[in-house]
């Protein structure tokens, strides 16, 4: 027994010394033969094959990480410690970004793909002249609903709070996109800078409590597929996906208005890579590579050259490729960092709440 | 000979890791950052006060005292037939407390949101068998569950050792000047095996109060827990000085559920677990 415990110690410690002389060689030995770039990007949003095709072609090694929220995606970035290269935060995240100086400029005669961007995809107001970032997919949020398990129509935020469905709503954990769905309802700005309006819209979600099953992240995917809930607040490119596993899915912009989204590709400062990181950049801008990742994570691709080269049936799918012009009571979300504390405490107040 | 010194890379690596971090917390609970530096100030634990907070405190003690009760009424029981001297299969019982523990938590817990969901693994086999669905996934039902299942046995194993250590001639002797089996279990085996018991409670209150994975897999934030709320300062809110305080809330509550445990557990006690 003592021989044995004595024997487990030892070989702990020698597997704990070659790990750590496994890292510090790994890193010293890599960096002389190739880059390594780390890419922080969504939890599924991208098929990884093309990551492969990326390090074959230019010799470099993608180290890929996810978040789960912008919100996660900023506290790890901030708090430091951290060597991303590249990242694809949402539109208020990059105002947010740009405005506390943590992006570089992004050499755009580097990025030779660039001109494959839709036009309406260029020079927003979160990036207004385009030196910080290069557009990766675009979309709304709405409410995904199971066809067999709602009769009412779905198109306003109401239905939400119908008692009708009780434990029957998914709503998404993600502290913007949760409030903006009670702002909409209340019919205030989802950019709203007004208490009163903040405080009404907590008050309304922990109305809302007890007719909604769980607040949940990616896993709504295969859970609204599986048949567990008839309604789910989602964004526009899941609702895609999930529709070609469960025909009897249906996805719909209420008619309060909602939310319409762009989100990215930056280079944070952190990056060490710079150059490897505008390569990776105008590779996922490529038509035939960002091709891949929309039929894949079915988000819409801002990359016009590749929206030519859709299935009709995605081409012409109302819910993944709206016309821009339709979409007049959505809003963009802009950055609300000055009165992020209060954010902040109305979310923590409504999940805390019971 | 006492080889004191063999401690001393543990004592490093206890201040670096444990020590300061913990004085870091602290720091970061009583202070609040300006353009110039660092303020004092006791607002993060004011902010706690606010009856919606202390509701989540309570519902995390609470859920975490029901799980308790439940793994001790049924650990107690299991680790009395794994220390009783007649059972022959006892390895094989063994192998299977400890076996779950060899997987991650995470997994084991993302195995039972499968199993629960409404059109998951239990529901098909009891609609099979015409007995109504159980609907318990995001509700406290299925956090106690996975609390009770993850941390049983840490409420078994302590006991076990105890049980397995009590001298056989002490029951013989009690049974000899006429105890029956009921009183010699009460008046003889179970006071001896109490150090297990506080040991196997404490080992189980502590992860359970703590939980955030737990809640929020099988909660689905219905039930936010102080280890979620904490979780959210530091990941999603960035309010380090609210989490801080949070956790020294939270440390403060432990510590004190330990002291009221220590006074009960003797020296060496069912610390036989590691």
């Amino acid at each position: 027994m003592r021989r044995a415990k004595i024997t487990a110690a030892i070989f702990l410690m020698l597997a704990m010394i070659f790990s750590l002389s496994a890292c510090a060689g790994g890193e010293g030995g890599d960096q002389q033969k190739t880059t390594t770039l780390t890419v922080f990007n969504w939890g599924d949003y991208i098929d990884e094959t093309v990551l492969e095709d990326f390090e074959k072609e230019y010799d470099v090694k993608v180290n890929y990480t996810y978040f789960a929220t912008n919100e996660e995606m900023y506290v790890k970035l901030k708090s430091g410690g951290t060597n991303y290269d590249v990242i694809f935060p949402s539109d208020y995240m990059i105002a947010r970004l740009i405005k506390e100086d943590m992006l570089h400029k992004i050499d755009m005669s580097k990025i030779t793909n660039y001109h494959h961007i839709g036009d309406e995809f260029k020079n927003l107001d979160y990036d207004p002249n385009n030196e910080y970032s290069v557009p990766y997919m675009w979309g709304t949020l709405g409410i995904v609903y199971n066809t067999t398990m709602v009769d009412d129509p779905v198109d306003s935020w109401e239905i939400l709070w119908n008692p009708k469905y009780e434990k029957q709503i998914f709503m998404l954990d993600s502290q913007r996109d949760s409030i903006a769905v009670a702002l909409k309802k209340l019919g205030f700005s989802l950019n709203t800078r007004n208490e009163a309006e903040l405080e009404a819209a907590k008050q309304e979600l922990i109305k809302q409590r007890p007719l909604v099953l769980s607040y949940v992240g990616d896993e709504v995917k295969d859970k609204m597929v599986g048949g567990e809930a008839a309604l789910a607040v989602v964004w526009s490119g899941d609702a895609v996906a999930m529709k070609w596993e469960n025909e009897d899915l249906a996805y719909s912009i209420p008619k309060e208005g909602s939310n319409l989204w762009f989100d990215a590709m930056v280079i944070p400062k952190t990056s060490q890579n710079k150059e490897a990181a505008e390569l990776f950049i105008n590779f996922m801008t490529d038509p035939e590579i960002a091709l891949r990742n929309a039929e894949y994570i079915g988000y819409s691709t801002p990359n016009i050259t590749a929206w030519e080269m859709l299935d009709e049936e995605i081409k012409y799918d109302e819910d993944a490729y709206p016309a821009l012009d339709s979409l007049d009571n959505c809003e963009v979300f802009e950055d609300v960092s000055d009165i992020i504390a209060t954010y902040n405490r109305i979310w923590d107040e409504i999940k805390a709440a019971q | 000979m006492k080889r004191q010194w063999l401690a001393s890379p543990y004592i490093v690596w206890m201040i670096m890791f444990i020590v300061v971090p913990m004085l870091l917390v602290l720091f970061y609970s009583v202070t609040e950052q300006t353009a110039d530096g660092y303020r004092f100030t006791f607002d993060h634990f004011r902010r706690f006060v606010d009856p919606i907070y202390i509701n989540v405190l309570f519902r995390s003690v609470a859920l975490a005292l029901i799980s308790t009760v439940i793994c001790l009424l049924l650990g107690y029981p299991m680790a009395a037939i794994l220390a009783s001297k007649e059972y022959s299969r006892k390895k094989i019982l063994y192998m299977l407390i400890v076996l779950p523990m060899w997987m991650n938590i995470l997994l084991r817990t993302y195995a039972w949101m499968t199993l629960l969901e409404r059109n998951g693994i239990i529901n098909t086999i009891l609609s099979f068998l015409r007995l109504p669905p159980l609907d318990i996934l995001y509700t406290n039902k299925a956090v106690v569950l996975g609390m009770v299942y993850n941390f049983l046995p840490f409420m078994i194993l302590p006991i076990y050792s105890v049980l397995s250590k009590i001298d056989e001639s002490v029951i013989e002797a009690a049974q000899d000047l006429g105890g029956n089996s009921f009183t010699v279990f009460r008046r003889v085996i179970f006071p001896l095996s109490l150090p297990g018991v506080m040991s196997g409670i404490t080992m189980v209150f502590m992860p359970a109060v703590t939980t955030f994975v737990i809640s929020r897999l099988l909660g689905g934030g219905q039930f936010t827990l102080i280890g979620n709320l904490i979780e959210q300062q530091f990941l999603s809110s960035g309010d380090w000085g609210f989490g801080s305080a949070l956790s020294v809330i939270m440390m403060l509550l432990i510590l004190a559920s330990m002291g009221i445990m220590s006074k009960y557990e003797q020296e060496g006690g069912g610390g036989a677990l590691w």
